[in-house]
């Protein structure tokens, strides 16, 4: 334990996640490499590393924050030394890059966030997050057969012909738009009806998910193990020749830590 | 942007009958773009005067829409940009939050 540890000037405590007790992970290496070591205060345990403040203070970070590179690693860090404590027990993972000047600007959050935390805590123990992302299928055929060129119904001329087809065209993307949209809320839907909590992140950039087809839905669900069968079942049944649908997980529970979560109503059914 | 350029996807599509067996992926095999959902818009958002003023939210924001719109050369994409609300149970942003 660290709790003799002395903040070094210079240094800043980058936070992890926090987690009700319980025997850490041993040799946690986090962003930078460094040792992740437990703050216990309260009752809940934070985890932390040490980070130079020449490299995470406001300034440089801001530079840093165009490197892709950058972000990308300190993301991974991140994510390791949350999925080593997800994977022993409750977790509540921090936003990326949440960093104090000192441990005792750490306990004092704990202290403060208390309950916060512990309400967190109790709501994602023993459950795990499920993405589940659903594209529409580029190859899709268009509803309606588009005539032939040559022919000229009702002596259209040719310009005339084609215009009505690309107008016709149009009409059947947005048609086909609004089946894959209604189809995705069906999905999500159904599978919110295994789920503790669900919410949709936004669609994902073509650029960053290297797909070029159009997500439609990029959902996350809090799941009951007893659930998981029925969740996964669901996935199989929205495979069609419209959409493709991914799963990603399972995943800390990342996208259920706000302390209002479900506030609305219990178990976040929908 | 899919570490090792295996396809994120590939590995879960034979999972699903089976969740619970499947484990997890290997954390250097998570695809970035998940990961940055999760990341830059979940978590515990912390803030208040102690904190060095980094899990401002903001400043990723601007940041990665300024990033992110030069590697397109269009529309900027917003990674952060308020998810789907349902009724209230997400709630980007938190009390007491500056921005």
């Amino acid at each position: 334990m660290s709790e003799n540890h002395t903040d070094a000037p210079g240094q800043g405590v980058y936070l992890y996640a926090v987690t009700p007790g319980g025997e850490p992970p041993r040799d946690l290496r986090g962003v930078l490499d460094g040792p992740v070591r437990p703050l216990s205060h309260g009752g809940l345990v934070a985890h932390v590393s040490d980070v130079p403040l020449d490299r995470f203070g406001e300034e440089p970070l801001r530079r840093s924050l165009e490197d892709l590179d950058w972000v990308e690693g300190v993301a991974r860090a991140h994510h390791r030394v949350v999925e080593a404590l997800a994977a022993a027990g409750p977790t509540a993972p921090v936003r990326l890059v949440t960093v104090y000047t000192g441990e005792e600007q750490v306990r004092d959050l704990l202290d403060r966030r208390h309950d916060d935390f512990a309400e967190i805590l109790s709501r994602v123990a023993g459950r795990r997050e499920w993405g589940v992302k659903a594209y529409l299928r580029r190859q899709t055929p268009q509803p309606a057969p588009v005539p032939p060129a040559t022919t000229t119904a009702g002596g259209d001329s040719p310009g005339m012909a084609y215009l009505r087809r690309k107008k016709e065209n149009l009409r059947g993307r947005e048609d086909l738009w609004r089946a894959a949209a209604e189809r995705a809320e069906d999905l999500h839907a159904e599978l919110g009806r295994f789920a503790v909590a669900s919410l949709r992140h936004r669609p994902q950039d073509p650029q960053l998910s290297g797909r070029s087809e159009a997500m439609v839905l990029n959902g996350a669900y809090l799941v009951d193990p007893a659930r998981e069968e029925e969740f996964a079942a669901v996935l199989g049944g929205f495979r069609d020749r419209f959409l493709d649908v991914e799963l990603t997980g399972p995943w800390a529970p990342y996208s259920f830590t706000s302390v209002d979560l479900g506030a609305g109503r219990a178990g976040g059914v929908r | 942007m899919t570490p090792g350029g295996i396809p994120a996807y590939l590995p879960e599509r034979q999972r699903d009958t089976s969740l619970a067996a499947g484990g997890r992926l290997p954390p250097e095999r998570v695809a970035l773009v998940d990961l940055l959902d999760r990341l830059l818009a979940g978590g515990v958002v912390i803030t208040g005067d102690i904190v060095l003023s980094i899990a401002d939210i903001d400043l990723v924001r601007i940041s990665l829409r300024a990033l992110l719109g030069s590697v397109r050369g269009t529309e900027p994409f917003d990674p952060l940009g308020r998810p789907d609300a349902e009724n209230g149970r997400y709630r980007p942003r938190q009390e007491g939050e500056r921005g």
